[in-house]
């Protein structure tokens, strides 16, 4: 093993290494005391952490942490909302054993999503909210908004639940592209993504099959699926579950601030990459409208962070800032 | 790092060469930032860092976005016979036509047909066999525990894939295309995943709930406790894959860094 082999060989493909690991002041340094104080087994270890020391506290610029903090919003608000159902005995009694313990997987997740991006942001991590920046009664603090019991009645509960979830598979989604000039959090973020789209998918089948009930995957979807919906998204799922509140979760964003070729279309969309694939070789056995209906299916939209932040701000209190 | 994920075969003698190949800039990200790849940085820096195996029977995806693309082309093919194939079993026909089980297998079948259609579509140039010859002789499509346990195989190593690709795509528009479709993918693998075992929607072992990812992909950032799926490098996705294509259509996928 050669250390400054090792240097070398990084600077081929990272000109800037020198610079990084000087940025942390007496690199060198610490490895000649190192040299002094570990015995060679220990060296890997040792060089692991300084290499951990100049890589992951890179600055990644505002862009990236913006979209982290947004990230870490939409987490709180996620977390949150599973801490309170925890919390509330009138709405466990009302969930069958499996349901309780899937919501319990997902509100560890979810805290465990804001435990990680408050470590990748460090000291730029926004403050945490008061649990008073919420009321997921939808009423901006009235607590009488139109899930007046979302914390007493499973369905209404888990049909928020699944509003949560769906906003953040699209939130995820249009945030990658923003992500993309630093791979490790990219990367990071993508994990996130497909585990909130995990989530949906629970949630929905736990609707369709009823809160009470210990099969969720023995449900069946009932068109048009507001009620009983697929784990996948069908068209909008009719507005979803509460259309006057939650049809803007699966409609169109905005894109004034799109990456280049990228869109915010309503899960409604049938053109991907410029072709409509409607058009496509239909060996299905579906008829054109089902098969429409299926490519609607196949893909899930991505929304952008103005159109998610209006749409999150529905379980927000008039007068905070929160996701402003 | 990458040596432990591979056969080694009877290369110990690579411990004692130079180090002369480069860091490959995949490798290199994936050491960026890591707590566990940081110190494989080091055992990296012991021994060469081996190309996958390159025989001449295997379908190079290539490289670059194409490359990607063609990757996911190649498994949605695998996904998309295994939805076909599925229903001439006895498991698939003898579904009752109302049921939860039925309606899902022919969602999922339409889903990953018209996946694979859409790849054929959008790769217009260097696009690689549109006719794969998947390896069934593994599955007894009579079972529903072979069945559906391949189903989530596939689904969980499709979810895997995908994520763990996406620091190889360039293109803001192909970066979010495959975000479309992987979150499709994983509401699949939850659902399968439920059917096999209920709850099992998120499990330890795709996702990080009580112990880190130890995959060459992960960066770090799967640390234990931190919820994050566990994506798979291209190499650590097609060791499983090729197991189900035939020889003459298991992939390649040196280009992909």
């Amino acid at each position: 093993m050669n250390f400054f082999q090792i240097i070398s060989e990084i600077e081929k493909v990272d000109p800037e290494v020198y610079d990084r690991l000087d940025s942390r002041r007496s690199i060198f340094k610490h490895m000649t005391g190192l040299g002094q104080k570990l015995t060679a087994a220990a060296v890997p270890l040792a060089l692991g952490a300084i290499f951990n020391k100049a890589y992951a506290q890179t600055p990644v610029g505002a862009t990236v942490n913006d979209v982290l903090n947004f990230a870490l919003s939409l987490e709180y608000l996620e977390s949150y909302f599973y801490n309170a159902g925890q919390a509330s005995t009138t709405l466990q009694s009302g969930l069958s054993a499996t349901n309780k313990a899937a919501l319990e997987l997902i509100r560890i997740d979810e805290a465990n999503h804001v435990t990680f991006l408050r470590g990748v942001l460090g000291t730029a991590a926004i403050a945490a909210p008061t649990t008073a920046t919420f009321d997921f009664t939808g009423g901006k603090g009235s607590a009488g908004g139109p899930f007046a019991d979302v914390f007493t009645n499973p369905a209404t509960y888990l049909a928020v639940a699944q509003s949560l979830e769906d906003t953040g598979v699209r939130a995820y989604k249009g945030g990658a592209a923003l992500l993309m000039s630093n791979k490790t959090v990219l990367t990071a973020a993508l994990n996130i993504h497909s585990v909130e789209a995990r989530h949906a998918s629970r949630l929905r089948a736990m609707r369709r099959a009823g809160p009470n009930n210990n099969a969720a995957s023995q449900g069946v979807p009932v068109a048009p699926y507001n009620a009983a919906p697929k784990s996948w998204i069908s068209g909008t799922d009719n507005g979803g579950a509460s259309p006057t509140q939650t049809a803007p979760i699966y409609g169109a964003g905005n894109n004034t601030n799109a990456p280049t070729n990228v869109t915010f279309d309503a899960e409604s969309n049938t053109t991907q990459g410029g072709t409509n694939l409607t058009g496509l070789p239909n060996t299905t056995g579906l008829s054109a409208a089902a098969f429409a209906v299926a490519i609607t299916e196949a893909f899930d939209e991505a929304l952008d962070v103005t159109t998610v932040k209006t749409i999150a701000r529905t379980f927000v209190v008039n007068g905070s800032t929160f996701l402003a | 790092m990458s040596d432990n994920l591979q056969p080694r075969g009877s290369d110990d003698a690579s411990f004692a060469q130079p180090l002369y190949t480069p860091i490959k800039r995949r490798s290199f990200f994936m050491y960026a930032g890591a707590t566990a790849g940081a110190t494989a940085l080091v055992m990296a820096g012991c021994s060469k860092d081996n190309d996958p195996v390159t025989s001449d029977n295997l379908i190079n995806v290539g490289s670059g976005d194409t490359g990607v693309l063609n990757y996911a082309y190649a498994l949605e093919q695998l996904e998309a016979g295994f939805y076909t194939r599925l229903r001439t079993g006895t498991y698939y026909t003898g579904l009752g036509s109302a049921s939860a089980e039925k309606q899902i297998l022919d969602d999922l079948y339409y889903h990953e047909v018209i996946h694979r259609e859409f790849f054929k579509a959008a790769i217009t140039s260097g696009r690689i066999s549109d006719s794969l010859t998947p390896d069934f002789s593994k599955i007894d499509f009579n079972s529903r525990t072979s069945v559906l346990g391949t189903a989530m195989a596939f689904e969980d190593l499709g979810v895997a894939a995908y994520n763990g690709a996406g620091q190889y795509i360039s293109s803001p528009l192909y970066l979010t295309l495959a975000g479309k479709i992987v979150s499709v993918e994983a509401r699949h693998a939850a659902i399968i995943r439920d059917l096999v075992m209920e709850g099992s929607f998120v499990g330890n072992d795709v996702v990080t709930i009580s112990s880190a990812n130890n995959s060459a992909s992960a960066g770090g950032a799967g640390s234990s406790g931190s919820s994050q799926e566990r994506s798979k490098t291209p190499s650590e996705v097609v060791a499983v894959a090729n197991t189900f294509l035939a020889e003459g259509s298991k992939l390649n996928v040196s280009g992909l860094k």
